[in-house]
Parts: C-alpha cells; sequence; structure tokens
C-alpha cells in the first residue's frame, strides 16, 4: 500500500494508519496458501532440507503477520526498532546457547 | 491495554478540570493522543518481546533435544496427526483474520462488525481449544503423557501401534526409546503454554465482546483492542513455528 491510498483517522503527530480489509484478504489467503504448501513440502523426500525449508515458510508467514496483521509496516520508527532488535536478541541468544552445546563436547561425539 | 475504562471516567469530571479541550481518553501525562497510542504500542510490544524469549526458550530446548535424541523425537512427532494439525492451523490463521477485521471495524467505527468479529475469533479460539483436546485425548489414551504412566509400547514395538506401523517405524533400543518421553514432555510444555496464552485471550476476548457491545471501542479510541490483536497474533505466530517443528519435519526419517 503507497501513501497516497491509506487512509488516516487522525491528525497531527504520527498518524493513525488505518490498513484497509483487502490487505488483510490478501494476507489471510497467502498465509493459507504457505500452509498448504509447508503440509505438501513435508511429503516431499528433502532430507536435511525438510526442517530448512519448512523453517523458511514459516519465517516468511510469520513476516507476513508482524507486518500487515500487525501493522508494523505502517508503525512507527520506535515500533520498528523494538521489533528489530528483539528478533536480533533472540537469534544472539539462540547462536549462543547453540555455540555452547555444539563446543562443549569438541571432539567427542 | 489498561487504558479502556478512560471512557467510563470520561464522564467524572473533577471541578476546575475541562475535558473539552482533549478526548476524554486522553490520559494527562501524554501531550496528544498520538502520543499515548505509541507508547501504549511501544509498551505492547516490549510485553511481547519478553513473550518471544519465553518461548524461544522452549524453542532452543526442542532444536538441542531432537538433535541429542534424534530417533526418538521422530518416532515421537510420528505419533501426532497431521490432519488435526493442519486444520487448527487454518483455524488459527481465520481467527487472526476475524482479529485483524475486528480491529478494522473498530477503527472506522463499526459497532456491529466489531461485535460479530470479536465473536467470530471467540469462536474460532474455541474450536482450537477443542481440536487440542482431541489430539490430547489421543495422547492419554495411548499412555504418551509423560509421568508413572508412560508407556514405551509404540516405540518398542511400532507394529503394534497403528500410527508407528503407519509410518513404517523400526522398534528403537530401549535407552532411545525412553527418550520418547523427553519428545512429549517438550510438546506437552510447547503446546500447553500456547493453549494457555489462547485460554487467557479468549477470556479477554469475552470481555471485550460485551465491552464492544456497550461501544467502548466504537468511540475513536481502539488502543484496547488494538494490543489485544497485536497479543492474538502472537499467539498465532508462536503456532506457525509450533506446528512445522513438532508435526512435520520428522515425516520421512
Amino acid at each position: 500500500m503507497s501513501e497516497h491510498t491509506s487512509q488516516t483517522a487522525n491528525h497531527g503527530g504520527h498518524e493513525h494508519h488505518v490498513t484497509p480489509p483487502i490487505v488483510y484478504v490478501a494476507i489471510f489467503i497467502t498465509l493459507l496458501v504457505f500452509t498448504a504448501l509447508t503440509v505438501g513440502a513435508s511429503y516431499v523426500e528433502m532430507g536435511v532440507w525438510n526442517p530448512v525449508v519448512a523453517i523458511a515458510i514459516g519465517v516468511v508467514k510469520a513476516t507476513l503477520v508482524v507486518l500487515f496483521f500487525m501493522g508494523v509496516k505502517y508503525s512507527t520508527k520506535l515500533t520498528k526498532l523494538t521489533v528489530g532488535a528483539g528478533v536480533f536478541m533472540f537469534i544472539v541468544l539462540i547462536s549462543m546457547t547453540l555455540a555452547d552445546y555444539i563446543s562443549r563436547a569438541w571432539g567427542r561425539w | 491495554m489498561s487504558d479502556s475504562t478512560a471512557i467510563a471516567h470520561g464522564a467524572a469530571e473533577t471541578p476546575g478540570h475541562v475535558h473539552g479541550e482533549h478526548p476524554p481518553y486522553q490520559r494527562h501525562h501524554f501531550e496528544t493522543v498520538e502520543q499515548q497510542a505509541d507508547a501504549t504500542n511501544f509498551a505492547m510490544w516490549l510485553f511481547l518481546l519478553t513473550e518471544i524469549m519465553f518461548f524461544g526458550g522452549l524453542f532452543t530446548a526442542y532444536l538441542i533435544y531432537r538433535n541429542w535424541y534424534y530417533p526418538a523425537f521422530v518416532a515421537g512427532s510420528h505419533q501426532l496427526n497431521i490432519f488435526w494439525g493442519t486444520a487448527n492451523t487454518a483455524v488459527l490463521i481465520s481467527s487472526s483474520f476475524t482479529m485483524a477485521m475486528g480491529v478494522w471495524c473498530a477503527e472506522t467505527r463499526r459497532k456491529g462488525g466489531l461485535v460479530l468479529c470479536l465473536v467470530l475469533t471467540f469462536i474460532l479460539g474455541l474450536v482450537f481449544l477443542g481440536i487440542k483436546t482431541i489430539e490430547y485425548s489421543e495422547k492419554i489414551e495411548k499412555h504418551h503423557v509423560p509421568g508413572f504412566h508412560y508407556s514405551l509400547q509404540s516405540f518398542l514395538n511400532p507394529d503394534s501401534d497403528p500410527e508407528a506401523k503407519a509410518a513404517g517405524d523400526k522398534p528403537l533400543p530401549l535407552d532411545m526409546a525412553r527418550h520418547t518421553e523427553v519428545y512429549f514432555s517438550l510438546y506437552f510444555a510447547m503446546t500447553g503454554m500456547h493453549a494457555l496464552h489462547m485460554i487467557i485471550g479468549i477470556s479477554i476476548l469475552g470481555f471485550m465482546i460485551f465491552r464492544a457491545q456497550a461501544g467502548a471501542y466504537t468511540t475513536g479510541h481502539v488502543t484496547f483492542v488494538e494490543n489485544f490483536g497485536l497479543y492474538w497474533h502472537f499467539v498465532d505466530i508462536i503456532w506457525i513455528f509450533l506446528f512445522p517443528l513438532l508435526y512435520l519435519i520428522s515425516r520421512h526419517q
């Protein structure tokens, strides 16, 4: 949605964005398609790629929900920074935990 | 999310204070309504970040244990029903959609539409929990709930178990079969915490339906509906990751 088509409810400061229903319908259908896709992909033998594909589809679906259903795409810079910082911190914590578990028994697998 | 009662308080004006200069729902420590909305949105996201970290710990535990006890996790995963899992994913995505439409109805001051959307979200939430109950009762019947009555039969003798036989499972050695209990511990911890969030959400929805009927959210003050929407969509996102990790990724091993 471009700035021209977006409706606004308030004026002054950060304008309150109203996402039109057509966007929600489009995201809803996309999410259902991706759900069918991830179930279909699980029936295809891809070896180590099965989890990778499943998580990749999950990330796409979650991103759509965050950006449109949760409206982060139209939110303030503060909210965008908060969400970004949270995801970044989450990845850091997971990476450090996994690095510990991988290296702790190094050479004794 | 706490300022939904501000509308009710707006009527009781304190002496020497005129509310004509700003909407009654604007708290006095905020300069503008926009500032108030931005601050509340920021606070809600901070709460959701703590939730991400909480569920993130469970996901990390699942990741590590799945690597350690891989055959047990594969055999455990084969016990889950993909049909019910997929149905529940569709139900939850639909409830997120009706919730998003509810936010739109509140923003555009459609009271009837808002009540309808909230009721639909409420019903879809209950359908999700109903399907979860069917799945849990299967686990209880087969003694797959971790604890004193946990049964290894499906994993030591897969031919005696319809799900394990359909998946073509080979018998696991006793020590590995015992680790299927770890899989089901994580299964119940993760889906149980998710279900608890659903129950809390459904309870708040019930409260919101009555408030919406009284016209509380269609006066221009949509903060409560919006922030509840964020919570509901967050619960949806958790399921978006739980579904493939628990049900799907071990289908072929």
